[in-house]
């Protein structure tokens, strides 16, 4: 799995390629974490390069939001989602948590 | 049928994503059944090793399976603490974001995954875990268009 993030004018963008599971969570939820406890409530997670999710990288992102919309302060909107990402968030209930966007550009724009 | 022990770490998860995937294949299953199999796995060894053994390296997850045409059979064996699908409450799926508790996830994704899923306790032999996937019928794949081979 590969993260990388971008500080832009009004959000921080995170992008993330390869397979979400177990063994890499952990890296994901502290690279975001490390971001959000520097003040920044305003995320977007570009998943158009991810293939493989589990509940492990799922409870990730919903961690994250609940950080986020504490206190009103922000959120983690989301963009690039497949088909099978979009089904794993749909099994676990998480779709309601969570603005989706096609486009990258459009969830840099929602804020 | 193939057998393989895997270490009971996280990042065996890879491999047995992988071992099962080649057995998916064999099974012909199609390709929405092979990433079900992939994520069932998956969310059944993060099991075995966060509750079954408590932890990363106290044992192997033994990976087995059997084939039929249009039928995959997943056994993994485990020699950690016994587990009782009972014990796991089921997640609160409509509960709202701040009330929404971790956990029982896993066991809710195997069980929406594939047709069967089934744990028994053997003492000295462990934990066994049975699931089974089989290819829907074409008109229940509706969503699924079937590869057209030139």
């Amino acid at each position: 799995m590969e993260i990388k993030h971008e500080s832009l004018k009004r959000c921080v963008l995170f992008t993330v390629e390869g397979r979400i599971d177990s063994s890499t969570a952990p890296d994901l939820q502290q690279k975001i974490n490390g971001i959000i406890d520097q003040g920044n409530f305003k995320v977007v997670v570009d998943l158009r390069g991810v293939d493989f999710i589990s509940s492990a990288g799922l409870w990730v992102l919903v961690n994250a939001q609940k950080k986020c919309k504490r206190f009103n302060r922000g959120e983690v909107v989301l963009s690039g989602v497949s088909q099978r990402v979009r089904d794993a968030l749909n099994l676990a209930g998480f779709i309601p948590y969570f603005n989706i966007y096609d486009d990258t550009a459009k969830a840099v724009g929602s804020f | 049928m193939r057998s393989i022990a895997f270490p009971g770490k996280f990042s065996s998860l890879d491999d047995i994503r992988d071992f099962y995937t080649e057995a998916a294949k064999e099974a012909e299953l199609d390709k929405k059944s092979i990433y079900d199999v992939q994520l069932a796995v998956d969310e059944a060894a993060s099991n075995i090793i966060d509750h079954a053994y408590e932890g990363e390296g106290k044992g192997e997850i033994e990976c087995s399976y059997q084939v039929s045409p249009g039928k995959l059979e997943v056994v993994m064996r485990d020699q950690g603490k016994a587990f009782n699908p009972k014990t796991v409450k089921r997640p609160n799926l409509k509960a709202n974001l701040n009330n929404r508790k971790q956990g029982g996830l896993g066991l809710h994704f195997m069980r929406s995954l594939m047709d069967s899923v089934e744990f028994t306790f053997n003492g000295q032999g462990g934990n066994v875990l049975r699931m089974v996937k089989t290819n829907k019928e074409p008109e229940e794949q509706s969503e699924q268009p079937t590869e057209r081979q030139e």
